[in-house]
C-alpha cells in the first residue's frame, strides 16, 4: 500500500482499505474490495437530469467504474442553471449521451453506458444485470416503475422470509426547491416505494366546474385556457405543451379571461409553470440529495459504513432540516409483498387467465403481458413478440409453466386502481390445485 | 438576456429577478479548491453568480483525481486554482472567474485586507488558527464569511456573519393573515353587506369562508357580551353553530369555514418572535441603523398606534370557494387595507430617516412595501465570533448534547474535528494519513480529545473508543461524495446569504454520514 498517497484512490482507500468498528456487517477491508467494486460491481442511474448529471459524476468518483444511465429526454435550456454536464451547444442532444460522454472524458477509466429510450422499452433482463439502481427522477409513475420492476426479481423463503441473492437495492433521490429526499430500498427489508405511497401525495387539480364558472387566480384562467377553451378552438387538435405557438395561445386567452372576470396576476411565466407543472429546481439541493444517494450506493456495494435506515429527508427553507426517519414495510405490499396468490384449476387457458386478472379486485389488471421466470408466455407488444407469444394463450398456464405445483409469475399491464388508468407490474404466486408439491417446485427447491 | 432568463427559469420561480439580481452582483472567493470547495463554487457559477475566486496555492496531484472532477489527468502538476478555475468558467461564461496560487493560511496572515473587496468568502478546509483569523478579518470589514469542511465520513458548515436580516423568509407555511378574530371595520362592512340567509342554494354555497367567519363571529360576540370563543367548549358550540347554517351538505365553503375557524379563536396581536424583534435594542436607532432596524423601528411605532396591537396587513388572500365578485371585491377590500397600511408605514419610516440625520427618501418604496407585506416574518440571524465558540462554547448545550442519544455521534464529531486539528499542530499531521502507526495514532488522538474536553470544562469526560478510531481510519480523506454534500449544503447557505431570502441555518451543522443523524449544535 506504499503507493497509496500518489494513487488515484489515495482518500477512498482509506474508508476501503482499513478495518473500523462503525461498520456494516459485511464489510471486508482490503485492496481486494476496492478492485472488485471498480471491476464487478454494476450501477444503473435511471434519470440523466438534474440529479443523474450529479450521480454519475459522484459514483464515477466513488470507486464505481461500470455505469449505465438510461434517459428519454433530450437537453433543454432551462436545464443548464443544474445539470453541470451539459453546454448551451448540447442542447437538442439525448441527455444520457452527452451525460455518459462528458463523465468519461473527466475521469479516467470509467465507462459510462447511455440508454437513451424509455425505461419501459427495456427488457426486464435489462434491470436485473445490474447489482444496485439509482434513481434521480422526478414522476412519481416513474419511480413506481422501476420499483416494481425491482420487486419483481424479488423471490421468498417458503417462510415467507426474503432470499437475499434476490434483492436488488435501489436508492432513490428527489427534489423540489430547497427541499429534497434520499432513501434506500431494499425490497423485502425495507418500504419500497409503493408501501410508502402516502407519502407523495396526489397532484391538487382544480374542479372543472370552479374554471368554467367561478375563475378567482390567475391559474384557474390559465387551466380554462388549457383545458377548456383549447378544445373548444381546436377541434381534435392536441395541445403540445413543448410547442412555443400553443404556450402563446393559451396565455393570450388566460389574459383575456383574467381580464374578463378582474382577476390580476396572469403572466407567460406563470402559464408555463400552470401548464406543464414547472417544479422549481437548483443546483445545491440537487447537488445535496445526490451526493447521500451515491454515498448509500457506496456504503451498500462495500459495506464500508452503516447504511441509511432507511429516508433521509432535507429542508433549507427556513434554516437547515436533516433527518433520518426509519418507515416500516406494509407486509402486504402488492409489490414487494411475497405476491398475489392465485389458485388455479390445471386446465386454465393462458387467455381466460389474462381475463382473470381484469376481474380480480386487487390487481384490475387489463391488457396483460405474462412471463414466467424469464420466459415470455404472451407479449401485448411489439407486434413481432405477440406474434410469436398468440398461440400460447389457448394452453393451459399449467402446462406452460412446466407442470409445477407453484410458482411466481410477472404481469404487467395497466392497472386501474384507485380510478386511474397506470401502466403498472405485478407479481403474482399461481398455485395450481391438487398438484402436489414435487421436485420441480424451484421455490420450494431454493427454500429447502 | 432573453436567453438567461430561460436559462435561469427554474431558479426564478424560486427567487425572484431580485434575487438573481444580488446573485449577480455578488463577488464569491473560494479558499482551498479541494473538491468540498470546487463543488460549493460549481453550484454557485450554474446559478450565475457575479465573479469567483479562487485561491489555492497547491500544485494537482495523482490523488486529486479521485475525488474532484474539476481537474483531470492534463492537470497534474499544475496549479490547482487554475485547473478548477477554468473547468468552473466552462460552465457559465457570464461569471467572471479569477484565481489566484497562493496558499490561503499565508494570505490571512500577510494580506488580510485582499478579502475586503468580496461580497462572500468561502473558506474550506482551513484550521482553528486560519479560521479564526479570517474571523476576525472578515467581522471587521463586514465581509460575509462561511467556513466548510469535509474529513472522511463527517465534516461541518459554519455560518459567520455579526447580522443577518431577513425581509423575504418566504416560509413554507404561514397562518395566512386574513384578521378573522379583528377584522377592521371596511371587512366588517362588506361581511354585513352579504346575507347568509339567502335562498337561492347557488349563491348560499358561493358566499366565501372569510364572510361567512367575519358574521357569525360578530354574530356570538353579540351574544356573549362581545367577546368571541375561548373555551374548548365555546369553540366547539360555535363549530356547531356554523353546522347549522350549512343548507345542503356538499357547500364546499363551510367546509372551509369550518376548518379555518381557529383563525377566529386565535389570539390577537404579534407573535412573540417579532415581539423580541422590536424589542431588540437594535431597533433604538442611531446614525448608524441599517434599512431594516429603521424599518422595525418605525413597525414598532406602528403596532404602538395605528396598528392597535397587528402589523400592517399582508393584503393577499388565499383561493377559496366563492363567486368571482365576492372573491374579487375581498381581494380589493385587503389590498386596499394592506396600501393604506403601508402609506402610514411609509410615513413613519421617512421621519425617522430625517430623525437619524439621513435622506427621508434613502429606503425605496417598493422595500418599505416588501417590509409590510412580510412583517410577521421577518428574521434576524446573529452568529457568535468562531473564537468565542471556540474558546467558551456553551457548556450547558455541551453537556446535553454529550448526553443525548440522538447527539452524542454529532458532537463526538465536532470535539473530534478540532482535536484533529490540534493532533495536527502537535505532530505535524492528521491522524491516520500514514498507514502505519495507527494504534499510536488512535492513543493520541484519544489523549487529545481528553485534553480538549478538559480546556472545554468537560473534565474527565472523553468519546467512544469507536469513534476516535473511525477518526484515525479516516485519515483527513475527503471523500468526494461527502465533499458534494458539504459543498452542496454550504452553497445553499451562501444562495440565501446573497439574496437575503429565506433564512439561512443557524449554530454550527455536523454532518454525520455513517447513519445521518446530522445535527445543528448550538455552542
Amino acid at each position: 500500500m506504499a503507493d497509496s498517497a500518489t494513487s488515484r484512490s489515495r482518500d477512498l482507500d482509506k474508508l476501503l482499505l482499513r478495518p473500523g468498528n462503525l461498520v456494516g456487517p459485511s464489510f471486508e477491508p482490503g485492496p481486494e474490495l476496492r478492485d472488485d467494486l471498480r471491476d464487478y460491481a454494476r450501477v444503473l442511474v435511471v434519470g440523466a437530469g438534474g440529479l443523474g448529471c450529479e450521480l454519475l459524476k459522484d459514483l464515477a468518483l466513488s470507486g464505481f467504474k461500470n455505469l449505465d444511465v438510461i434517459d428519454m429526454d433530450r437537453i433543454e435550456v432551462t436545464n443548464l442553471n443544474r445539470q453541470f454536464l451539459f453546454r448551451l451547444e448540447d442542447v437538442g442532444k439525448p441527455k444520457a449521451e452527452v451525460a455518459a460522454k462528458r463523465v468519461m472524458e473527466r475521469v479516467n477509466g470509467v465507462n459510462i453506458v447511455p440508454h437513451f429510450c424509455r425505461i419501459e422499452d427495456k427488457e426486464l433482463d435489462f434491470y436485473n444485470d445490474f447489482n444496485i439502481i439509482v434513481l434521480g427522477l422526478d414522476s412519481i409513475e416513474a419511480r413506481s416503475y422501476i420499483n416494481a420492476v425491482a420487486c419483481s426479481f424479488l423471490e421468498y423463503n417458503v417462510d415467507d422470509t426474503p432470499r437475499e441473492e434476490t434483492i436488488k437495492p435501489m436508492v432513490d433521490g428527489g427534489t423540489e426547491g430547497f427541499k429534497g429526499h434520499a432513501r434506500v430500498i431494499l425490497p423485502g427489508i425495507t418500504p419500497c416505494f409503493e408501501c410508502t405511497i402516502w407519502l407523495f401525495p396526489p397532484q391538487v387539480k382544480f374542479p372543472l366546474c370552479t374554471l368554467a364558472e367561478t375563475p378567482r387566480t390567475a391559474a384557474h384562467c390559465i387551466e380554462y385556457a388549457h383545458l377548456i377553451k383549447w378544445d373548444e378552438v381546436h377541434s381534435g387538435k392536441a395541445f403540445d405543451p413543448d410547442d412555443p405557438e400553443h404556450m402563446q395561445w393559451v396565455y393570450k386567452e388566460a389574459v383575456k379571461r383574467a381580464e374578463l372576470f378582474g382577476i390580476p396576476g396572469v403572466t407567460y411565466s406563470l402559464t408555463q409553470g400552470v401548464v406543464k407543472n414547472i417544479i422549481p429546481a437548483i443546483a445545491s439541493t440537487n447537488a445535496i440529495i445526490s451526493a447521500a444517494c451515491a454515498l448509500e450506493t457506496l456504503k451498500i456495494a462495500s459495506g464500508c459504513s452503516k447504511t441509511l435506515s432507511n429516508y433521509l429527508t432535507y429542508n433549507g427553507v427556513e434554516g437547515l432540516h436533516i433527518k433520518a426517519t426509519e418507515f416500516v414495510r406494509n407486509k402486504d405490499c402488492l409489490v414487494c409483498g411475497p405476491g398475489v396468490l392465485i389458485e388455479l384449476d390445471t386446465a386454465v387457458t393462458l387467455r381466460k387467465f389474462i381475463d382473470m386478472l381484469e376481474e380480480h379486485p386487487r390487481l384490475l389488471l387489463s391488457k396483460a403481458s405474462v412471463t414466467h421466470r424469464g420466459k415470455n408466455l404472451y407479449m401485448q407488444a411489439p407486434p413481432v413478440l405477440e406474434e410469436m407469444t398468440r398461440s400460447n394463450l389457448s394452453l393451459p398456464l399449467f402446462d406452460l409453466m412446466g407442470k409445477v405445483s407453484r410458482d411466481v409469475v410477472h404481469v404487467a399491464g395497466l392497472s386501474s386502481m384507485d380510478n386511474k388508468k397506470a401502466s403498472s407490474m405485478r407479481k403474482l404466486r399461481v398455485a395450481f390445485k391438487g398438484v402436489p408439491d414435487g421436485v420441480t417446485d424451484m421455490d420450494m427447491a431454493g427454500g429447502a | 438576456m432573453a436567453e438567461a432568463k430561460v436559462k435561469y427559469d427554474r431558479q426564478l420561480r424560486i427567487w425572484g429577478e431580485q434575487g438573481q439580481a444580488a446573485l449577480e452582483k455578488a463577488s464569491i472567493c473560494l479558499l482551498n479548491c479541494g473538491p468540498t470547495g470546487s463543488e460549493t463554487l460549481k453550484n454557485l457559477v450554474l446559478g450565475g453568480v457575479g465573479s469567483i475566486t479562487v485561491v489555492d496555492g497547491s500544485k494537482v496531484e495523482v490523488g486529486d483525481l479521485g475525488n474532484n472532477f474539476m481537474v483531470d489527468e492534463s492537470s497534474v502538476g499544475r496549479s490547482k486554482a487554475k485547473c478548477v478555475c477554468s473547468f468552473l468558467q466552462e460552465l457559465n461564461d457570464a461569471v467572471k472567474a479569477k484565481f489566484i496560487e497562493e496558499y490561503p493560511q499565508a494570505l490571512i496572515v500577510t494580506n488580510p485586507s485582499f478579502f475586503s473587496q468580496f461580497t462572500l468568502i468561502v473558506a474550506t478546509q482551513l484550521e482553528e488558527d486560519s479560521m479564526i483569523k479570517l474571523d476576525r478579518i472578515c467581522r471587521e470589514a463586514n465581509v460575509m464569511l462561511i467556513f466548510a469542511r469535509s474529513y472522511g465520513l463527517t465534516g461541518f458548515v459554519r455560518v459567520s456573519v455579526k447580522e443577518h436580516t431577513v425581509i423575504e423568509s418566504k416560509p413554507d407555511h404561514f397562518l395566512d393573515d386574513l384578521r378573522l378574530n379583528n377584522p377592521w371595520p371596511g371587512l366588517k362592512s362588506f361581511a354585513e353587506s352579504i346575507d347568509l340567509t339567502v335562498a337561492d342554494p347557488v349563491a348560499h354555497k358561493h358566499i366565501p369562508k372569510v364572510v361567512i367567519l367575519v358574521n357569525m363571529a360578530s354574530e356570538w360576540a353579540n351574544s356573549h357580551d362581545g367577546k368571541l370563543p375561548s373555551t374548548r367548549q365555546e369553540k366547539q358550540e360555535f363549530k356547531e353553530l356554523l353546522k347549522s347554517r350549512m343548507i345542503a351538505m356538499d357547500e364546499e365553503n363551510y367546509k372551509e369555514a369550518l376548518e379555518s375557524s381557529f383563525n377566529v379563536f386565535a389570539p390577537r396581536g404579534i407573535s412573540s418572535d417579532l415581539q423580541l424583534i422590536i424589542d431588540d435594542s437594535a431597533a433604538e436607532l442611531h446614525c448608524g441603523s441599517s434599512d431594516f432596524w429603521v424599518m422595525v423601528a418605525a413597525l414598532k411605532e406602528f403596532i404602538a398606534n395605528e396598528g392597535g396591537g397587528e402589523v400592517p396587513l399582508e393584503g393577499s388572500i388565499p383561493d377559496m370557494t366563492s363567486s368571482t365578485e365576492h372573491y374579487v371585491n375581498l381581494q380589493k377590500i385587503y389590498h386596499a387595507k394592506a396600501e393604506a397600511d403601508f402609506l402610514v408605514m411609509e410615513q413613519r419610516v421617512r421621519n425617522l430617516l430625517k430623525k437619524t440625520g439621513r435622506d427621508s427618501a434613502s429606503i425605496p418604496k417598493h422595500t418599505i412595501k416588501s417590509f409590510c407585506r412580510n412583517a410577521r416574518k421577518l428574521k434576524v440571524c446573529r452568529y457568535r465570533p468562531i473564537e468565542e465558540e471556540f474558546n467558551s462554547p456553551s457548556l450547558t448545550e455541551l453537556q446535553k448534547y454529550l448526553t443525548d442519544e440522538d447527539y452524542s455521534v454529532a458532537v463526538g464529531f465536532y470535539i473530534l474535528l478540532r482535536a484533529v486539528d490540534r493532533f495536527a499542530a502537535n505532530y505535524n499531521s492528521f491522524p491516520g494519513v500514514f498507514d502505519g502507526g495507527m494504534d499510536e495514532d488512535i492513543s493520541r488522538l484519544k489523549m487529545t480529545v481528553v485534553g480538549l474536553l478538559n480546556d472545554l470544562g468537560c473534565n474527565g469526560q472523553t468519546l467512544t473508543e469507536d469513534l476516535i478510531s473511525e477518526m484515525c481510519r479516516f485519515g483527513a480523506a475527503e471523500l468526494h461524495a461527502v465533499a458534494a454534500f458539504i459543498g452542496g449544503i454550504t452553497s445553499q447557505e451562501v444562495i440565501k446569504l446573497i439574496t437575503k431570502q429565506f433564512v439561512p441555518m443557524l449554530g454550527t451543522f455536523i454532518f454525520n454520514g455513517i447513519d445521518h443523524k446530522s445535527q445543528l449544535l448550538f455552542l
